[in-house]
């Protein structure tokens, strides 16, 4: 309703890091468990620079953190820095929840008008 | 207030340019379509707890225009307009939905539909809004977000009154 053009400059930077397509395939694959940058390629089918450069990108606004164990790096999804999206579509959600709140008590006075019948 | 909450209202993002909310009410959905789309019920809805309808036009037929205008808590002017394309009625209605912009500035269109299914004496309501990118629908997506911050704001000054 009330539209804010601006976002918060604060969540910019994990708004643009999942508006990518692929970096929010690498993101699901993450929510399951920690993977190996080599699990990732095989899933999403593409060459690893690739892969290596979206997880640069979810690495730099903290979507994502990085260990080394061995000769790997395994990869895992830290949800804290995707809140602020969580958050953000959760105030969109409430409007409507206080719109369809008020709709209730519409349809609870049509309700009652039906059932009296032809009475006004 | 009506006995019979059915929660919360569910967003979704079925695609990267649409959004879908989705709620089911108590009623059937002769009675959901009448709320939806007559005057002087939507005034009583549409507001929700922000401020007050000035304008609630409503021309529902294919080609008919409709218009909504409020005036919100702080004393700013919100409005959309738009145009119908499809009714069913009880069923369906699809409409165009653009944003007046404060400064006097359109929105793009989006092609909204509305869609109306009973089960059992309940009704789900799914309002489908399809935009021509992703970063229209992420800015509508972000509408709630001033409503948000100035609820914030009055808790923290009516707190800072207390304290004072």
């Amino acid at each position: 309703m009330v539209l804010g053009m601006a976002r918060a400059a604060t969540t910019t930077d994990a708004f643009n890091a999942v508006a990518e397509p692929r970096r929010r395939e690498i993101i699901a694959l993450l929510a399951d468990r920690e993977r190996p940058v080599g699990e990732l390629v095989d899933a999403l089918g593409i060459a690893q620079p690739q892969v290596s450069k979206h997880l640069r990108v979810l690495r730099e606004v903290g979507a994502v953190a990085v260990r080394v164990e061995g000769r790997q790096r395994l990869y895992r999804l830290n949800g804290e820095a995707l809140k602020p999206i969580h958050d953000w579509v959760k105030t969109y959600e409430q409007l409507w929840t206080e719109r369809f709140e008020l709709l209730d008590d519409v349809l609870d006075d049509l309700k009652k008008e039906e059932g009296d019948g032809s009475a006004d | 207030m009506a006995v019979p909450t059915s929660g919360t209202a569910v967003v979704s993002t079925p695609t990267d340019e649409q959004i879908l909310i989705t709620r089911e009410f108590d009623a059937p959905r002769a009675l959901v379509f009448r709320a939806y789309t007559e005057p002087d019920l939507v005034r009583r809805w549409w507001p929700g707890r922000r401020g007050e309808m000035q304008v609630c036009d409503i021309d529902l037929r294919p080609g008919g225009r409709w218009r909504y205008a409020m005036v919100a808590e702080g004393g700013f002017d919100v409005a959309f307009h738009g145009e119908y394309r499809e009714i069913v009625p009880g069923e369906k209605v699809v409409f165009t939905e653009i944003y007046e912009m404060p400064d006097g500035t359109l929105s793009e269109a989006t092609l909204n539909t509305a869609t109306f299914t009973e089960s059992d004496g309940r009704t789900t309501l799914e309002l489908l809004t399809q935009t021509s990118s992703k970063d229209v629908r992420d800015v509508i997506l972000g509408s709630g977000m001033e409503g948000g911050v100035q609820e914030g704001l009055d808790i923290l000054e009516e707190l800072a009154i207390e304290l004072g």
